[in-house]
């Protein structure tokens, strides 16, 4: 037989939790020497299959084989010993640590750092990783952190690779490195697997895609014989049209004007420096740079939370006068009349209460309103039950926890509520990390709404090819500095990736 | 599918969530087996017949009027207790300072009754000792949540050193105000003229503080679960990153929860000294500052549900006094006993949350399928 033997078979693979099917009866081939592209929306259940080979959860049926032979995975321990190694989206490091001991931890043995060190080294070469085992994880970029991540799973000789959303994280150039090295491997005969929502990159690194859809199997192929629409359609069960709108601003005014401003985190270091530019509204100023360039605390400084060392952010009226926010907080910003909302990154974490319902979580902007001791509960479950209708949030009511929801529907409810306040100026954070296809164009086009609107959109984005289709400019951030702000019709992906790693890009940018 | 392989015997997996009958039967049936368990430990241990140390302990708190009344009198002051450290609990601040709070409330009541009289008629001793009372207690919360406000001190730490200055300091004044000289204690206080004793309602000692803890319970639900207030408590305690986001004052919301959290507990010292004992001792609190946590905890800081766990906790307290005198047992054997009825309840929220799954499937068991 020329047919090749999986590395890993799943047959049957289901799991349930509480009442929720999120692996249903599941039938997936893994080779090696193959990159698989594991392709569904959020919660159609890729990582919860994902986790079962990796032994963090135990399947409810079903059998796992590995190379041909029937095996049962009840630890992550199981998982490795089997050759099967995952890096998860949360990077699981101790920072005072450095690369080498980080790898090295929990294993058995005799410690020998020296040895271990020679080993990484090896590891590096073979692959094309660049890592110095002995710098410390809090020195290391996300990147950097990620490749440790990585080296970790193969020097405990995993040759089964999965990967969950590598790329969110990283920069075009970042992710082209991490694809070369994820090529070597599998050329090394290595299996791999990546969860990745990003279309071009499947294109891109895949050589055979498998697509779930509420947690069924859908079916695989061949990348080459297959485009991104036929798989966002086999994702999505229906046509989807998959380029973003970008109407022309009407009538934009200057709304937020920030000068030289200067932001230090709690530690002492310059977050944001000098920072210039205006946001005007009907319009959407979109925001790019690496991630952890300043851009989570030039919105936070915006919205009040961030103390801001010297520089200041003004908020211009329809009538033209200004009003400074620097020195305000959210309370008192709210209380001037400016209309400000915030779609921050952490959604359960800063924008949502995860343990309150969804008319709890509405209640969170509008709790103050009135002079009554006691709470007016009925207002927000009306917008609760307004936002799940308009916005088709998938939930079993409004009484329901958000933290229960999924990724893309938790995001509903946020952005949801941050719109219901009609606000004149937007910010968003990465409003559709972790977001499949279909809930990412809801977002744009509820943000795309809001410029209609005539409101001031500010969009910090990650996804370089979403931002230059969707922003009418481009802020771009680089190490807490302006690097350039373009307009971002006819922007070019690589000059703007250039100009995240580099002040000015290639200089002659303007 | 082809189950030959090796599968592990069980495995466990979260469940989704049960309706109310089957949570409910679920805690039944740990009860029962709880019960079950007593009685074997009982008869092996001891070889007293269980059902009759059933009787004792139901009658150390159902035997006569009297006993009942003791009952509903430990309940309420538990449960006072338990009502003014729940809020500080929603916020996810771990006040474990209740004992040293209602004791320097009830040091502050007894101060009252042993300074004023005299220099003020009755019912105004009586309005001094209630808002000395409630401002003491108050005072020993807020100096730990004001550290944790601004320093972000650890609360836990700080309110658990605060009931051993507490202690102390009661120890010195009843040294201060001993009578009889030389023995130490401060013995009842104005035993002749009864001044700064709480009225009796008819001829029913405890029933003032039962009603008083009744109200406040009824109040401290509402306030926490309908009022702005008990609003930002549970936002500041379920994220306080949210908290800032929609511009609550975390700082002040810290300091306003835990004065409350401190004034409840110096109320619980105000009637311990002023209503059931008129007098002083550094043991008048008697632990209730750390069983309320449990109480706290095992109701899920539910003002409501609270009723009824200081109700079986104090129910259990005084079947173990009971059994330990009927049959000559130490007063041990009783705690054993409660510590078992707590490990089966507490197990039984296992069960709630987690199912567990045995080799055959199909065959699910939880204690709750039943």
């Amino acid at each position: 037989m020329e047919e090749k033997i999986p590395a890993v078979t799943m047959r049957d693979i289901t799991k349930s939790f509480g009442s929720v099917i999120a692996n249903d009866r599941i039938w997936l081939n893994i080779y090696r020497g193959e990159v698989l592209a594991l392709l569904g929306e959020n919660g159609s259940g890729k990582t919860t299959l994902m986790n079962m080979l990796s032994g963090i959860y135990f399947p409810d049926e079903g059998q796992i084989s590995i190379d041909g032979r029937d095996v049962v995975i009840r630890s992550p321990r199981d998982a490795l010993d089997l050759g099967i190694g995952m890096i998860h989206q949360h990077f699981k490091l101790v920072d005072v640590l450095t690369a080498a001991e980080n790898i090295v931890l929990g294993l058995e043995g005799k410690l020998d750092l020296k040895a271990a060190a020679e080993k990484i080294r090896g590891i590096c070469e073979t692959y094309g990783f660049e890592v110095d085992p002995n710098q410390k994880i809090y020195d290391m970029s996300v990147s950097q952190k990620q490749t440790v991540e990585i080296v970790k799973v193969l020097y405990r000789g995993a040759d089964i690779l999965i990967l969950d959303e590598p790329t969110a994280v990283l920069t075009p150039q970042e992710t082209d490195r991490l694809f070369t090295v994820l090529r070597n491997m599998r050329d090394d005969g290595k299996a791999i697997v990546i969860i990745t929502h990003k279309m071009h990159e499947v294109e891109a690194i895949s050589d055979r895609v498998a697509i779930l859809r509420h947690g069924q199997f859908m079916g695989d192929m061949p990348t080459k014989d297959t485009n991104a629409q036929e798989m966002t359609n086999m994702m999505v069960g229906h046509q989807v049209a998959l380029n973003i709108d970008r109407p022309e601003p009407v009538d934009p005014k200057l709304r937020i004007r920030v000068k030289g401003l200067t932001v230090r985190s709690v530690d002492g270091i310059l977050k944001l420096d000098d920072v210039s530019f205006t946001a005007n509204s009907g319009e959407i100023l979109g925001v790019a740079g690496i991630s952890g360039c300043g851009q989570k605390e030039l919105l936070e400084a915006i919205a009040g939370l961030q103390p801001v060392e010297k520089g200041s952010i003004e908020y211009l009226k329809d009538d033209g006068t200004a009003e400074q926010l620097v020195g305000r907080d959210p309370l008192s910003i709210q209380q001037m009349g400016v209309a400000l909302s915030f779609v921050p990154e952490d959604r359960l974490g800063m924008g949502l209460v995860a343990n309150m319902d969804l008319s709890d979580n509405m209640m969170l902007r509008s709790f103050r309103r009135g002079h009554s001791l006691f709470t007016d509960r009925k207002t927000p479950r009306q917008l609760a039950l307004d936002v799940v209708e308009e916005l088709r949030v998938v939930t079993p009511g409004v009484s329901t926890p958000v933290r229960r929801l999924s990724g893309g529907n938790v995001q509903k409810v946020l952005v949801g509520r941050e719109i219901a306040s009609a606000p004149t100026v937007l910010l968003t954070a990465y409003a559709v990390r972790g977001l499949d296809i279909n809930s990412s164009h809801t977002i744009y086009d509820l943000i795309n709404r809001q410029k209609k609107a005539g409101v001031a959109v500010i969009y910090v984005g990650e996804d370089l090819d979403v931002l230059l289709e969707l922003a009418d400019r481009i802020l771009v951030l680089c190490g807490g500095k302006v690097s350039g702000i373009i307009p971002g019709r006819g922007a070019q992906k690589r000059d703007v990736g250039m100009m995240m790693t580099k002040l000015g890009g290639n200089a002659h940018e303007q | 599918m082809n189950s030959k392989t090796r599968t592990p015997l069980f495995h466990v997996s979260k469940r989704g969530l049960m309706p109310w009958y089957k949570t409910w039967a679920i805690r039944g049936l740990g009860l029962l087996l709880a019960v079950i368990a007593c009685g074997l430990i009982t008869t092996l241990v001891t070889g007293q017949n269980p059902l009759q140390v059933y009787a004792a302990i139901f009658n150390g708190s159902f035997g006569s009027p009297r006993k009942i009344w003791v009952l509903l009198q430990n309940i309420a002051m538990l449960l006072c207790v338990s009502l003014a450290v729940t809020p500080a609990f929603r916020m996810r601040c771990w006040n474990l300072g209740g004992e040293g709070q209602a004791l320097i409330g009830g040091l502050a009541a007894a101060a009252c009754m042993i300074l004023l009289p005299g220099r003020l008629p009755n019912w105004a001793v009586i309005a001094c000792m209630c808002v000395a009372s409630l401002a003491a207690g108050a005072l020993w919360a807020a100096i730990p949540a004001i550290f944790k406000a601004k320093w972000n001190t650890n609360e836990t730490l700080f309110t658990l050193m605060m009931n051993y200055v507490a202690t102390q300091l009661v120890a010195f004044y009843c040294v201060v105000w001993e009578s009889p000289k030389g023995s130490g204690t401060i013995g009842v206080i104005n035993s002749k003229t009864e001044i700064g004793w709480f009225p009796q309602i008819g001829s029913y000692k405890y029933l003032l503080n039962i009603l008083i803890v009744a109200a406040v319970c009824i109040l401290m639900y509402v306030y926490l679960n309908y009022s702005k207030h008990g609003y930002e408590i549970a936002v500041v305690g379920e994220s306080e990153r949210t908290a800032r986001y929609v511009g609550i004052k975390v700082e002040r919301v810290i300091v306003r929860t835990m004065l409350l959290s401190g004034a409840l507990c110096g109320l619980a010292g105000l009637l311990l000294v002023g209503s059931t004992n008129h007098t002083l001792t550094t043991t008048i609190v008697d632990g209730r500052g750390f069983t309320a946590v449990m109480v706290s905890w095992l109701a899920k800081f539910n003002p409501i549900w609270m009723i009824l766990t200081s109700f079986l906790l104090v129910f259990l307290g005084r079947g173990a006094g009971e059994i330990a005198t009927k049959f000559g047992l130490n007063r041990s054997f009783g705690d054993i006993l409660t510590g078992v009825i707590l490990f089966f309840i507490i197990g039984s929220e296992f069960f709630i949350n987690y199912q567990i799954h045995f080799r055959k499937s199909g065959e699910r068991e939880g204690k709750g399928s039943v």
